[in-house]
């Protein structure tokens, strides 16, 4: 079914997306492809451990807006680069950096989406005369008559999974989004892709936080810091095991994570683990790897998807990071923004700055952030 | 659905007498100038006749004509071709990136620069300028009409400047010729450059006035090409391009053509200033007939381009040059405006072939883009950056 009315599609360079475009134009629809121009990668080369020239297959690199335009180009649609830096630096950067900086471990693909994709984009998309956009994230978004309400939804491919970084959209942006690739699997993408004559059919997948070119995020951090002609925090402080015996010392919290192994700069027969960042005291604690699981989380700044408001206890799975199998715990709301979860087997490390995602079997509840 | 352009100030289509003109000389004419046969004689004569041409649209002598490859070579190559380490350029902010880029390539190179600011209507004061000058001052480049703007710089007062205190004058005409007379004796400068394709020329070719006795040394160095002052084979149907361009430029530039157009550009101004919260940049300061910068408060340019273009209207947001960049235009910064209405800001320039239609449908289209913008823009407030 197509409509007058064109949709905006977010066009990042990738299989994923350029397949969105060309499978919306081939149903017939008016669509109109926008690239969200959010990093220069090219900003920090040269200073603190960043490499002089950034490597290619990266968000907003010059490459991958090359290959979104070939693309619209290929597929014949209309196509736009948008350019968002600014905000991108404002919501997404500056956070990520003062999240670490506080000894919590941000993801920053969520506040992008939150502020960038679903927000600005769609946004930018209304404001040149689409009423929705369509993204290539795996993920199934439908509105249920019953309960009034749009539903997130698990993809049918679960290794691609992308609701974890999708817990924050609001009713009235599931309304006006797309995600047509939900029910399909990556290959199934990839041959749709050729099918459809795209050169970037075999591009590999990104993986890695798109402004960090090599992942090194603690080199990223005293670049963006030297560059900003601010100078890093001293965050160095003791390391110490639960029952308070030192360790040692380190340089700063912001490169320690919870549940770290590696980089911790003390010998010690038994394997340690980062337990717990203290930013008041700048304590980093380690301790055995049974040590790190707990069974409580309270998580704030919620977002509900497919309740309105969580009045009671509720059985869910929660989903703790990215790469976590959901499990089971019940929810109870807790103040004004906040719930605790309790596990039913307790979970380890639990990182504050990650986000907790509430599932009711394929369904995302809702989810927020973990403190 | 009916397209309009209005993004003159970027590129102009060929005019058809101008690819007639051109024709010949890709496959019939195909001779390099240099060769002393018959084929070599052709196409010498089709450049020397173009030569004499643009003599004329520049009133010098045809010796002092260079033809190139457009107006960043010509920038380029007034800047690297006279100033030297140690010397001092006086050149202004509201410069294109031609010279701007090369100025501070220059300084690296041990060249210091001075770029003097406008006044808030986008005209240079030429005592800012006498002030500026410096005993090492050893070029003065001022562009001659702005191509965001369009705002006519005051170049027979800074030419009288430069006569005075013996300093070299350049002059970046990209976006006055055809627009406005040129006239290199009267203004008294020393190099002038212009582009093909911004006055229905083909892309590609350029030509550079460098006034004879001028302290010029070239850039692209070779062959004895142009005089021993810009090497390389000549670009024989985009000079004979140039050269019927020029030439009908010259006879719209006397007959009433501009002011047609000017009544066509300041009907759409008139129309778009109905729209609440907008407003001319560069009010007040003559104006290229063709050029209407417009700031449209709570609107952001970069999404009104996009939505202009999808209902059919072409314009820019500034300077084609700079797209894709996070700052917004330095032109309008360097006006004293801010950062929020300098990202509201639309540059609406017209082509010569311009109709009543055009404005009509462009005048119907842009107030309800411009309202259905505004109406999402409550939403935007919490994240405006």
């Amino acid at each position: 079914m197509s409509s007058p009315v064109p949709i905006a599609v977010a066009m990042s360079g990738g299989v994923d997306s350029s397949t969105v475009a060309a499978l919306l134009r081939r149903e017939g629809e008016r669509v109109v492809g926008l690239t969200l121009q959010l990093w220069d990668q090219t900003r920090l080369a040269g200073r603190h451990g960043i490499p002089e020239q950034p490597k290619a297959g990266r968000c907003c690199s010059l490459d991958d807006v090359y290959d979104a335009r070939r693309v619209a180009e290929h597929l014949g649609i209309p196509y736009y680069v948008v350019n968002q830096q600014e905000r991108f630096e404002r919501d997404v950067v500056r956070p990520f950096v003062s999240e670490y900086l506080a000894g919590r471990t941000p993801i920053p693909c969520s506040l992008c989406n939150d502020h960038l994709k679903f927000d600005q984009l769609l946004l930018t998309a209304r404001s040149i005369g689409a009423e929705r956009i369509a993204t290539g994230h795996y993920a199934i978004n439908e509105f249920d008559p019953a309960r009034g309400r749009w539903i997130l939804k698990r993809p049918v491919d679960r290794a691609k999974d992308q609701t974890y970084f999708l817990f924050g959209l609001k009713q009235e942006q599931l309304a006006r989004t797309l995600f047509p690739l939900g029910r399909m699997t990556k290959p199934e993408v990839r041959e749709l892709a050729r099918v459809a004559g795209l050169a970037l059919a075999e591009k590999p997948d990104s993986q890695e936080i798109c402004f960090i070119p090599g992942g090194d995020y603690k080199s990223f951090i005293t670049a963006y810091l030297e560059e900003q002609g601010e100078t890093l925090p001293d965050s160095a402080g003791e390391l110490v095991t639960a029952g308070g015996e030192k360790m040692g010392r380190h340089e700063g919290i912001h490169g320690f994570t919870i549940g770290q192994r590696k980089g911790l700069g003390v010998t010690s027969p038994n394997p340690l683990y980062v337990l717990q960042i203290d930013p008041a005291t700048n304590r980093v604690t380690l301790g055995a790897d049974a040590e790190l699981a707990t069974r409580n989380l309270r998580a704030g700044r919620l977002n509900w998807i497919s309740i309105s408001e969580l009045t009671g206890p509720m059985r869910v799975q929660v989903k703790i990071r990215h790469r976590h199998e959901p499990a089971w715990a019940t929810i109870e709301p807790e103040g004004d923004d906040a719930v605790m979860a309790t596990f039913e087997e307790p979970q380890r490390a639990v990182t504050p700055g990650q986000s907790a995602v509430f599932y009711d079997g394929d369904e995302v509840v809702g989810g927020g952030w973990i403190v | 659905m009916r397209r309009v352009y209005f993004d003159a100030n970027a590129t102009t289509p060929l005019l058809k007498e101008v690819v007639e003109a051109m024709q010949p000389y890709w496959t019939e004419h195909f001779g390099n100038a240099s060769s002393i046969h018959l084929y070599g004689q052709e196409a010498r004569k089709a450049i020397e006749t173009a030569r004499a041409t643009m003599a004329e649209f520049f009133n010098c002598r045809e010796a002092e004509v260079v033809f190139n490859s457009g107006g960043t070579e010509g920038d380029n190559t007034a800047l690297f071709g006279i100033l030297r380490p140690g010397d001092h350029l006086v050149t202004s902010s509201i410069e294109h990136s031609a010279v701007l880029s090369a100025a501070r390539k220059l300084e690296a190179q041990g060249v210091t620069a001075t770029f003097v600011d406008p006044e808030p209507n986008g005209l240079m004061n030429p005592e800012t300028i006498r002030r500026a000058i410096r005993p090492n001052t050893r070029l003065i480049s001022i562009m001659h009409a702005n191509n965001e703007t369009g705002v006519i710089q005051p170049l027979a007062e800074i030419g009288r400047i430069a006569a005075e205190t013996g300093i070299c004058f350049h002059i970046d005409g990209v976006q006055a010729a055809g627009k406005i007379p040129i006239d290199v004796r009267e203004i008294g400068c020393h190099l002038y450059s212009i582009s093909a394709h911004k006055m229905h020329g083909p892309k590609g070719t350029g030509a550079l006035f460098i006034k004879s006795g001028t302290p010029f040394e070239s850039v692209i160095v070779g062959g004895s090409h142009e005089r021993r002052r810009r090497a390389g084979t000549e670009n024989v149907a985009g000079i004979v391009g140039l050269g019927r361009a020029a030439e009908i430029a010259m006879r719209t530039l006397a007959d009433d053509t501009i002011d047609q157009l000017r009544a066509h550009r300041d009907r759409l101004e008139a129309g778009l200033l109905q729209i609440a919260g907008t407003g001319v940049n560069g009010a007040g300061a003559p104006r290229t007939a063709n050029t209407a910068n417009i700031h449209f408060d709570d609107v952001e340019a970069e999404a009104l381009v996009i939505a202009l273009d999808l209902k059919g209207i072409a314009v820019s947001g500034g300077s084609a040059c700079h797209s894709g960049k996070t700052e917004p235009s330095h032109v309008l910064m360097a006006m004293g405006m801010d950062a929020i209405q300098a990202r509201a800001s639309l540059r609406f320039s017209l082509l010569k072939t311009v109709t009543a239609e055009d404005v009509d449908h462009a005048l119907s289209v842009i107030p309800e883009a411009v309202e259905q913008m505004r109406a999402l823009s409550p939403a935007a407030a919490g994240t405006r950056g």
